[in-house]
């Protein structure tokens, strides 16, 4: 069997980091990086990009040595991404912070209103539903990460997780601010019931489409994989909404939202969903550019996020 | 703050002269825009002089230019267009941020506080202002026309030194002058309770404002004179020929 030399050039500088010589045709851009983690401790596999172009796009650790277009010396380019953070960690932080800031102001622990209302409840009954709401919600998204979701990437940018914490933790405290307030003012005494009342329904509905998606997800992909394919309408009729949209976990989440927005009446929490929305809007037209890039027979009824709109 | 910065978006990069994915007629459009702005800022500069040799004194030269000011530096707005659109190459989030910082001071704090539209400071930003814009607005138009006159792209990265502290000092001084009458009135501001669940206290956002020139001044003022050094560096080399 004959084997390969491998050597690895900053990407900016071009110096030679590392020369790997006997490296095995059939071994992958992950075991190569495990290679070179052991001449560079400081940079572990998951912040190396390998690339074959210095400006080029990364290899993925799955690619195999002698399946690549290089000759039997193959030259690779490094550029560090950075310190890393697993999607788990990063998921995890950022869903407790709401949950626990939220039940703060729910029980209205000192220093946030004043004096005579610490500790106190709310006399209205759609601010102790709305608390069992937003818990729910955080709750089966830690529950999500922990036990549904499979990641396609293990770690992010470190950095990420000061920014993702920063929006999630201060728009759940600015909600939770308003919704837990002792001037806080619910839906009006005629219509009001009805209002909450279907702002609720909305709001379930949207989380059991929104868990039916991701669970419809998980199944496309075998444990421990990577692999991508079409997401296509289950038994279970919330996923039937695959056959309109490509991203509807997004959509069913967007759905929650307006219901707890229409539910608390909040307009802080109209500003949530509405950056919210942003931000999946463009997740969402990402993902779907890439399945039709992906897959020649994509569904062409399949709107990005919204059916037929967006 | 946003005296010089209004600069940077376009030395960001590297001042392009621009050509990539525009035809004829966005340059023709974007040379009449800049012309038409380089002459606004012209009878701003002039109509403040002339109200100073007028009355004698620097106050209230505001009241003079007010008109023009508002129009023109609300008309920069299109710059964010134009960025959005493709035919300039710059970032539409950079050019946004610069762009509405300026309105914000010329219509949520000057215009809306009439109690400080005599103060100096407000001179203090709208000559800073005057000053940057005449010189920006006439480097782009020349840069269009490939024929950047080598003063002009010295003044352009030579003046902010000068122009950028100054015109920060006027606008913090001005949105400080403007809280005690603003926390008064109670100016844009909505308290609880109240059926949408929403609070707002202006004079707070303004203490805001003023905080975050602390992390934004530096950066954006450094950001220059790197660029100054990339785009007018070649001078220090033919005086080092010996």
């Amino acid at each position: 069997m004959k084997h390969y030399e491998v050597e690895i050039l900053d990407a900016k500088t071009k110096d030679k980091l590392c020369f790997l010589d006997k490296v095995e045709p059939n071994a992958t851009i992950g075991e190569i990086k495990s290679m070179f983690h052991k001449s560079h401790p400081q940079w572990y596999p998951a912040r190396q990009s390998i690339r074959l172009d210095p400006k080029g796009k990364s290899l993925k650790d799955e690619d195999v040595l002698q399946h690549l277009p290089v000759g039997t010396t193959a030259t690779f380019y490094f550029r560090d991404l950075g310190a890393q953070i697993s999607w788990v960690t990063v998921f995890l932080t950022e869903y407790t912070g709401p949950l626990v800031i939220y039940l703060m102001f729910y029980f209205r622990v000192p220093f946030i209103y004043a004096p005579k209302y610490d500790f106190t409840t709310s006399k209205h009954w759609v601010v102790h539903l709305a608390c069992m709401c937003h818990s729910f919600h955080y709750m089966k998204r830690l529950l999500e990460t922990l036990f549904v979701h499979r990641f396609s990437h293990g770690t992010m940018p470190l950095r990420n997780i000061f920014k993702n914490c920063t929006y999630y933790w201060g728009f759940a405290a600015w909600m939770a601010y308003y919704i837990n307030h002792p001037l806080y003012t619910p839906p009006s005494e005629f219509y009001g019931e009805q209002q909450i009342r279907l702002a609720l329904i909305i709001f379930l509905f949207c989380q059991i489409g929104n868990f039916s998606i991701h669970i419809a997800l998980r199944n496309l992909r075998p444990p421990g994989s990577k692999t991508r394919k079409i997401p296509y309408p289950t038994k279970n009729p919330f996923t039937w909404i695959f056959l309109l949209v490509s991203c509807p976990n997004y959509t069913y989440e967007l759905g929650s939202w307006l219901g707890f927005t229409v539910m608390t009446q909040c307009l802080p929490v109209a500003f949530f969903t509405m950056v919210g929305f942003i931000q999946m809007t463009v997740w969402a037209k990402g993902k779907h550019r890439s399945y039709l890039k992906e897959f020649r027979d994509y569904p062409p009824l399949r709107s990005p996020i919204l059916p037929f709109v967006l | 703050m946003s005296a010089a910065a209004a600069g940077t978006s376009k030395a960001a990069h590297g001042d392009v002269a621009p050509k990539k994915r525009r035809g004829p007629g966005a340059l023709a459009y974007l040379v009449i825009y800049n012309v038409v702005m380089t002459a606004g800022w012209l009878v701003i500069a002039v109509g403040l002089v002339r109200a100073y040799l007028a009355r004698g004194s620097y106050h209230g030269l505001y009241y003079s230019i007010e008109k023009p000011l508002k129009f023109f530096q609300t008309g920069a707005m299109l710059e964010i267009l134009h960025c959005a659109v493709g035919i300039v190459p710059s970032s539409v989030v950079l050019t946004g941020f610069q762009v509405m910082s300026r309105v914000f001071l010329t219509w949520a704090v000057t215009h809306s506080v009439r109690e400080v539209q005599s103060e100096d400071s407000v001179l203090l930003f709208v000559t800073a202002w005057t000053v940057t814009e005449i010189i920006r607005y006439s480097f782009y138009t020349f840069s269009l026309l490939n024929h950047l006159p080598f003063l002009i792209k010295w003044a352009r990265y030579t003046f902010f030194f000068v122009l950028y502290p100054m015109g920060v000092t006027g606008e913090l001084l001005t949105i400080y002058a403007a809280l005690p009458y603003v926390q008064k009135t109670g100016l844009y501001s909505v308290t609880l309770p109240n059926k949408y669940n929403f609070s707002f206290d202006y004079h707070s956002f303004l203490i805001l404002v003023m905080i975050s020139y602390i992390p934004l001044f530096p950066q954006l003022y450094f950001h220059m004179i790197r660029q100054r050094k990339k785009v007018l560096g070649h001078i220090e080399d033919y005086s080092k020929v010996e």
